[in-house]
């Protein structure tokens, strides 16, 4: 057991740290998504790092890094499709027929389907009567309503729908405690730097405890989605709960420090200049992704001792 | 990164897990809250038995009779002392979790031989007297005085909270050398031998009925000088050792009981919101067993368990705040009744849980010292933690 970070995983860490801070600035992440982000991305190896011989572990280290940059993007779905699927693949986990929201319908070429049988992969060019929605909630998203999705090819069955859970919310959990952590970061220096009553609004107790809380949230499910990458990558505890408190603590953190970072800025904070909206709406987005919060309490729930077992 | 037992972890694992299924049955039963002398007893003989199988001071050196086990088979150790509900440290808590260590780390050689071996064989309890009535979360504002004399410090003045004071030995005690000096530059740590002329111990009535903590008097005690621990005047960067240990590591035996106990309480729970809020807090536990993996890998490189140690004692005592709540909203009626048959203790535990947000330094001085330390926030005016 030696649960720190290797020295190849600080340096995988340090590279795309280093990727982000040079190539996807704010001013270029406010643009969105395009083929670039994608093509740059899969030249770095976000896509490939299993392919090169790097575990989920090591994904959710990368991962991490994306959503303290915030990078728009499908990428979670270009990492699960890798190998599988050419060009831009965006998904979507359908629970149910009828309406979905797509997300990036414009900018791929095909989309992965995890339906209750397995995975299919949809051709973007076949779906047909997609609706743009105008405003989406997260500006650097955005959504289109679809009727009703074409069939597509299937591509996996029911192991691949488990496998791509599992990973799935293990790297969008990684993703948003990368916002998480985003979101203390701008709000410390906030802090710091915004004067009132002759002083620092940090050194007021009732800033500097909500600063403190962020920090704590975000180590707490920083550990939690590491643990849950390590017993997917060599499952010798229970992988399912691991995954979904995983996903359920780096859900709540990013979309709590999201709200907190607002309320620390001010007036700045709800104007559309300052960056933390951008954090707070892709973390509510990403909360929808593969499993709520409630719904991975409830599966934990479900792993502890039922009424009236002997525990 | 990875959170796989080594197979030498298992197998000290399964011998564990073997000597405790030989042990616990042989336990006399466990005594009241009140009786103190029975406490001491039944914890004390429990660390001898621990110590005589060669389980005490698991991440002590050997030279003073520790185990020198590696950080990932301390915490195979409480897994399994938990799991198989064995006892917990009881009287030996500050001995063991943070006296102890303290003296490894700044005690003199004669200090480490005399009280180490003792408090590892359960021969020695210690408790703590750091707060006083008017030095609470600003402990550094304590005004117990220590004039020398001699070989001796003359100590007058008064402590209070004191776990274990009743049944303690020796005692932490911080003391003022220096009245002139500003107030973090004048105090030392001394050690306290309880039986000396001129202590007096006062039992507190808790919010459990029973007296957990003491106000202890003291009217010109002479503690010998050999008995200071550090320089004199330097008590108060002694203080963040003892602090380091009492607020990072003392707290994890807890946090597996926690995990324990929400197993117990899921056992008692059908309506689904309970168990919505049980599963976010088992996640919130696992994680933090996660971090504790995590601050433990850390010391082993770095020799310093990083800033998920300053984090645990604030998230866990939060999360173990509501699983309190939880559990008497589940029990409901049933837990009017703290004698009740199967989930008194339960009960009991919520009324206990209450103090874990205040004792060892409150959830807002966590926060501050987090802010200010961690994310390096100006700090308050006139303040320093
Ligand atoms: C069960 C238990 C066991 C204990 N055992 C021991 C022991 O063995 N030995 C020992 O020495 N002590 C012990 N203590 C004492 C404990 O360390 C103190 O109670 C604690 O440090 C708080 O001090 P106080 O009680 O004086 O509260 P106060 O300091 O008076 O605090 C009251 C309230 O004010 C808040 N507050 C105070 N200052 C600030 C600030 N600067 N910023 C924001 N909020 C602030 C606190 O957070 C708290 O909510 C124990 C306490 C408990 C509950």
């Amino acid at each position: 057991m030696n649960f720190d970070l290797t020295a190849d995983q600080e340096a995988l860490r340090d590279g795309i740290r280093s990727r982000c801070v040079s190539r996807f600035p704010m001013k270029r992440v406010r643009d969105g998504f395009d083929r670039s982000v994608w093509d740059e991305l899969g030249e770095a190896g976000v896509f490939s790092l299993r392919a090169d011989g790097f575990g989920l572990a090591d994904a959710a280290i990368a991962f991490e890094e994306l959503g303290r940059a915030l990078v728009p993007g499908p990428l979670v779905w270009g990492h699960l499709a890798a190998g599988r699927a050419g060009g831009i693949t965006g998904g979507i986990d359908v629970v149910a027929d009828g309406p979905v929201i797509v997300e990036h319908l414009d900018a791929i070429d095909a989309l992965a389907v995890i339906d209750a049988e397995g995975v299919r992969l949809v051709p973007a060019a076949v779906i047909a009567g997609a609706e743009p929605a105008a405003r989406p909630l997260d500006p650097l998203t955005p959504v289109h309503r679809v009727g009703r999705l074409p069939d597509g090819d299937r591509i996996g069955g029911i192991d691949l729908l488990t496998q791509w859970r599992l990973e799935g919310a293990v790297l969008i959990g990684a993703f948003l405690v990368g916002i998480a952590r985003a979101c203390t970061d701008l709000s410390v220096a906030y802090a710091q730097e915004r004067r009132q009553f002759d002083r620092p609004i940090g050194s007021f107790q009732a800033v500097k405890h909500i600063l403190a809380d962020m920090a704590v949230r975000t180590e707490v499910a920083r550990a939690s989605v590491h643990a849950a990458a390590c017993t997917v990558d060599d499952p010798q505890m229970e992988v399912t709960r691991a995954v979904s408190g995983a996903k359920l603590l780096a859900g709540d953190a990013a979309v709590t420090n999201g709200l907190a970072a607002t309320q620390v800025h001010g007036g700045m904070g709800f104007t559309w200049e300052v960056d933390v909206h951008l954090y707070l709406k892709r973390a509510w987005l990403l909360g929808t992704a593969f499993g709520t919060s409630g719904a991975h309490a409830d599966t934990v729930a479900d792993c502890l001792p039922a009424k009236g077992d002997t525990p | 990164m990875d959170l796989k037992y080594s197979e030498s972890d298992e197998a000290f694992r399964s011998e564990l897990r073997a000597w405790l299924a030989r042990a616990l049955p042989e336990l006399p039963a466990h005594p009241g809250r009140e009786d103190w002398k029975a406490r001491r007893r039944f914890d004390t003989d429990w660390q001898r038995r621990l110590f005589d199988a060669g389980y005490a001071g698991l991440s002590w050196p050997r030279e003073y009779g520790g185990r020198d086990a590696s950080p990932s088979e301390q915490l195979v150790f409480l897994e399994e002392t938990t799991a198989a509900r064995a006892p917990n440290v009881g009287v030996n808590f500050v001995g063991l979790l943070h006296a102890g260590p303290t003296l490894m780390t700044e005690g003199t050689d004669e200090q480490k031989a005399r009280h180490l071996p003792a408090i590892l064989r359960g021969d020695e309890v210690w408790c703590q007297g750091f707060s006083e009535p008017a030095a609470g979360s600003d402990l550094a504002a304590l005004r117990t005085r220590a004039v020398r004399d001699g070989d001796d410090y003359v100590v007058t003045g008064q402590k209070i909270w004191c776990s274990f004071g009743q049944v303690g030995d020796f005692g932490e005690l911080l003391v003022r050398t220096d009245p002139d000096a500003p107030k973090h530059r004048g105090i030392s740590w001394l050690i306290l031998p309880m039986d000396l002329p001129g202590i007096e111990v006062r039992p507190i009535e808790t919010v459990l009925g029973s007296s957990e903590f003491s106000e202890v008097f003291l009217d010109e005690v002479r503690v010998p000088v050999a008995n200071r621990v550090g320089a004199e005047n330097d008590g108060w960067r002694v203080t963040q050792v003892t602090f380091s240990f009492e607020r990072g590591t003392a707290f994890v035996s807890e946090m597996v009981e926690a995990r324990r106990l929400l197993d117990d309480l899921a056992a008692l729970t059908a309506d689904q919101v309970d168990r919505r809020e049980l599963g976010h807090i088992a996640a919130e536990l696992d994680a933090l067993w996660a971090l504790t993996k995590r601050n433990v890998s850390q010391a082993a490189r770095t020799g310093s368990p990083g800033d998920g140690a300053l984090m645990i004692k604030l998230a866990y005592s939060e999360t173990r705040a509501r699983l309190g709540e939880l559990s008497l909203r589940v029990l409901g009626r049933a837990g009017l009744d703290l004698d009740a048959p199967e989930v008194g203790e339960m009960v009991e535990e919520r009324l206990r849980t209450l103090s874990l947000t205040i004792a060892a330094g409150t959830s807002q001085i966590q926060r501050n010292i987090i802010s200010e330390r961690l994310l390096g926030l100006p700090r308050e005016p006139m303040m320093t933690l």
